[in-house]
C-alpha cells in the first residue's frame, strides 16, 4: 500500500521550501514511501493513555536576568550574508510581481 | 591502563602514539614541548589526511600559536590545566570563530562563525591547541560519513571501509593517531558507533551534561556533545573539560559534573556490580564476530566480580521507528533556518524570483539527499492530519522506552550491548538503501531517546574480517561515572587478555586511497542520473 505518492512528496517538499527536480522526485518518492510505511509501526503500540515525552529533562521556563550584554556588531552579523546593503540584509522581493 | 608508546617498530620520539595522559605528563615534565607535540600531529595529518579525508580544515597556524603560548606559560612557571598543550580535533558541527564551519554541507561551505561554541571556548580555556575541523555526515545525518558534501572519510583500518558516522572524521583522526582527542556529537549514536568501528572510545554524556551553545542543531531533544579518545581515562579527561552548566544553553543541567576522571582512575574491582544485558539489542541481526567479542567481554566482567543479569526492554523494538519520526520532525524545524537570506548558500533562479523561490532553489542546491529525505519526512510527520499518528504517537513510544530503562536500572547498575550490529561496512554498500543505513544505530538510539549516558569501548577484532567491534555501556542519567569505572576496568582486563589494546593492532595506514568507490563518484555529481 502506498502511503505517500510522488505528488504528495512534491507537495510536502514545497511546504519545506525545497524545489526538488524531477529526477530527485523519482528517486526520493519511493524511498520516502517505504520509510513512512516503516515508521508507521509506532501505531502498533497501544499507548492511548501514555503521556507524550517531548524532552528528556523536566525543565520549565529557564530564563536569565534581563540585562544588556555585548552582542555582535552589525558588521559581524552581516559578514556571512549573501547580500547586504546599508547595514541591512539584502533579500529578493517578498511580494508578487503584479 | 597502558600508557607507554604503543605499537612495535615506532620511534620512541613518535609523539603521536602516546595517550593523552602520557602527553600531558610529558609536557608537564618538560620531556617535549607542545609545539613539538602539535607539529608531530600536523606532520602526520599532512601525510595521511589526503587518503583519510578526516579533516575538512587544518588550522596549523592557530594550533601552533596556541602551543607556543602554552610552552611560554609553562616556562614562566604558570600553573596550567591538566591537558594544556595537548592538541584536539573538533567536529565541524561546532562553531569556531574565524574558522569555516560547514557541518559537512554545501549550504555552509563558506560560513565563518562570528563566535565560538561554548565547548570550543572550554577547549581554549583548557589551553588545548585546536588542530582543525573534522568531517561528518551532512548536518550529522548518517552512520558512515558518506553523506558529507566534501567526500567520505575512510576508515584507517581499511581505506575501502566507512569510519562510522556521523562523526567519522573525529573517529578516524583519533584511530589513525592524527589527534589524541576529538569532539563528537551524538544524536542517535554518532559518537559511539564511529568509536566501535574504528577501535576507539567514545562517550555520549547525559543529555544536558555538555553545553550545545554554538553547536549546529540537528534534533534538539536528542543532540549531545562528547569526547572521542583512544583510552577511557583520556575520554574522561576531555569529558571534564567539556561538561558543566552553561547559562547560554537553556537545556544545560545546573548540577555538579559527574566525577568521571576519578571513576576512570579508580578501582578495577567490580565486585557487587550488576551488569544487565539488554536482550532486545544483543542478538538478532548482529554479526557473529561482534557477538563473540561481546560474549567474551561479559565473561571478563564476570571475572572482575560483576554479576551478569538479562534484562528485557520490550519497547526497544519500536525505538528505531520512533526515532525516525522524532529526529526528522525536529530537524525539519531546526533546518528551516537555512533560508538563504542571512547566511549560507543563495542560489537564485533566472528572472525576478521571489524570496520564496530563492529559498526553495537554494535549499535544493545546498542540501544533499539524506538531508532532503529527513526534512521532507519530518515536515510530513508534523503536518496537519498526520501529527497524531506519527509525531504524537512517537512521543508516547518515547515515554515507554524511558520507562523500560527505568525498570532495567532497577535490576542492573549498568546495561551493556554490542555498540553496532556489524564491523565497518564498505564505502558505497548502503548508500542506495537508507533503511539499511538506519539499522546501524539500532543499539545506540534508545539512550538518546531517554537522555541517558552511553559509552563505546573496543571489545576486540571480529574473527571473520579482523575489524574492530565495540561494546556499549549505558547508565542512568547523571551517573556518567559508572560508564568510566566499568569501561576502564574492562579496558584494562581486555588489554591484558588480548595482549595489548585493540588500537595497537592498527595496520600501517597507506598514504594513498584506493580508487574512488561508487559513492565518491556519485557524491560529487549531484545532478547525475538517478
Amino acid at each position: 500500500m502506498s502511503n505517500l505518492s510522488r505528488d504528495d512528496v512534491a507537495h510536502v517538499a514545497m511546504l519545506a521550501r525545497i524545489q526538488l527536480e524531477d529526477h530527485e522526485l523519482d528517486r526520493l518518492a519511493g524511498q520516502l514511501d517505504q520509510i513512512v510505511d516503516w515508521v508507521g509501526q509506532v501505531n502498533e503500540v497501544a499507548a492511548a493513555d501514555v503521556p507524550p515525552m517531548s524532552h528528556p529533562l523536566p525543565l520549565v521556563n529557564v530564563t536569565r536576568p534581563d540585562e544588556v550584554r555585548p552582542s555582535l556588531t552589525a558588521e559581524q552579523a552581516l559578514a556571512n550574508a549573501p547580500d547586504a546593503e546599508d547595514g541591512r540584509f539584502g533579500v529578493p522581493r517578498i511580494l508578487d510581481e503584479e | 591502563m597502558t600508557d607507554a608508546t604503543t605499537g612495535s617498530g615506532t620511534s620512541p620520539r613518535d609523539l603521536t602514539r602516546l595517550t593523552a595522559v602520557r602527553m600531558a605528563d610529558g609536557l608537564a615534565a618538560g620531556e617535549f614541548t607542545s609545539v613539538e607535540l602539535t607539529q608531530a600531529h600536523l606532520d602526520r595529518i599532512e601525510r595521511l589526511n589526503p587518503a583519510l579525508n578526516a579533516f575538512l580544515l587544518v588550522d596549523a597556524d592557530g594550533a601552533l600559536a596556541a602551543a607556543r603560548a602554552v610552552d611560554e606559560a609553562r616556562t614562566a612557571g604558570e600553573e596550567l590545566p591538566r591537558l594544556a598543550g595537548v592538541p584536539v580535533a573538533v567536529k565541524d558541527i561546532a562553531c569556531t570563530q574565524g574558522l569555516t564551519t560547514t557541518a559537512g554541507s554545501r549550504m555552509l561551505e563558506h560560513f565563518v562563525p562570528p563566535y565560538d561554541a561554548t565547548i570550543v571556548t572550554r577547549l581554549r580555556d583548557a589551553r588545548m591547541p585546536i588542530l582543525g575541523k573534522t568531517n561528518m555526515d551532512e548536518f550529522a545525518m548518517g552512520s558512515s560519513t558518506e553523506h558529507s558534501a566534501f567526500g567520505p572519510t575512510r576508515n584507517p583500518w581499511d581505506l575501502e571501509r566507512i569510519p562510522g558516522g556521523s562523526g567519522g572524521g573525529s573517529s578516524a583522526a583519533v584511530a589513525a593517531f592524527l589527534a589524541p582527542l576529538a569532539i563528537g556529537s551524538d544524536t542517535g549514536g554518532s559518537i559511539r558507533q564511529p568509536a566501535a568501528v574504528t577501535g576507539t572510545v567514545g562517550t555520549k554524556p547525559t543529555y544536558g551534561g555538555v553545553s550545545r551553545y554554538g553547536v549546529i542543531a540537528l534534533a534538539s531533544s536528542l543532540d549531545q556533545i562528547g569526547p572521542c579518545a583512544r583510552t577511557v581515562v583520556d575520554a574522561a579527561l576531555l569529558h571534564e573539560v567539556l561538561a558543566g552548566h552553561d547559562p547560554l544553553d537553556s537545556t544545560s543541567i545546573d548540577a555538579p559534573v559527574p566525577p568521571v576522571v576519578a571513576a576512570a582512575t579508580g578501582t578495577r574491582d567490580l565486585t557487587g556490580l550488576r551488569v544487565g544485558v539488554v536482550k532486545e539489542i544483543s542478538g538478532k541481526g548482529f554479526q557473529p564476530g561482534v557477538l563473540t567479542r561481546f560474549q567474551e567481554a561479559l565473561d571478563h566482567l564476570r571475572a572482575l566480580g560483576a554479576e551478569i543479569v538479562e534484562v528485557s526492554c520490550p519497547h526497544f523494538v519500536y525505538a528505531m521507528a520512533a526515532y525516525y519520526l522524532i529526529l526528522p520532525s525536529e530537524a525539519s524545524s531546526n533546518l528551516a533556518r537555512y533560508d538563504a537570506m542571512r547566511y549560507g548558500l543563495r542560489v537564485a533562479p533566472d528572472g525576478s524570483p521571489s524570496a520564496e523561490q530563492v529559498m526553495a532553489t537554494s535549499r535544493d542546491a545546498g542540501f544533499g539527499d539524506e538531508v532532503k529525505r529527513r526534512i521532507i519526512l519530518g515536515t510530513y510527520a508534523l503536518s496537519s492530519g498526520y501529527y497524531d499518528a506519527y509525531y504524537g504517537q512517537a512521543q508516547k513510544v518515547r515515554t515507554l522506552i524511558a520507562d523500560d530503562f527505568r525498570a532495567a536500572f532497577e535490576q542492573a547498575d549498568v546495561l551493556v550491548s554490542p555498540t553496532a550490529p556489524t564491523t565497518a561496512f564498505r564505502i558505497g554498500d548502503k548508500m542506495e538503501d537508507p533503511m539499511a543505513m538506519y539499522l546501524n544505530d539500532i543499539a545506540t538510539i534508545p539512550a538518546n531517546l531517554a537522555g541517558i549516558p552511553g559509552m563505546s569501548i573496543p571489545s576486540g577484532l571480529a574473527d571473520e574480517d579482523g575489524l574492530p567491534a565495540g561494546i556499549q555501556l549505558l547508565a542512568p542519567a547523571m551517573e556518567d561515572q559508572r560508564l568510566y569505572a566499568v569501561g576502564a576496568a574492562l579496558e584494562a582486563r581486555l588489554a591484558q587478555e588480548q595482549g595489548g589494546p585493540v588500537i595497537d593492532r592498527l595496520p600501517e595506514v597507506p598514504e594513498t586511497a584506493p580508487e574512488p568507490g561508487r559513492h565518491t563518484a556519485a557524491g560529487t555529481t549531484q545532478e547525475g542520473t538517478a
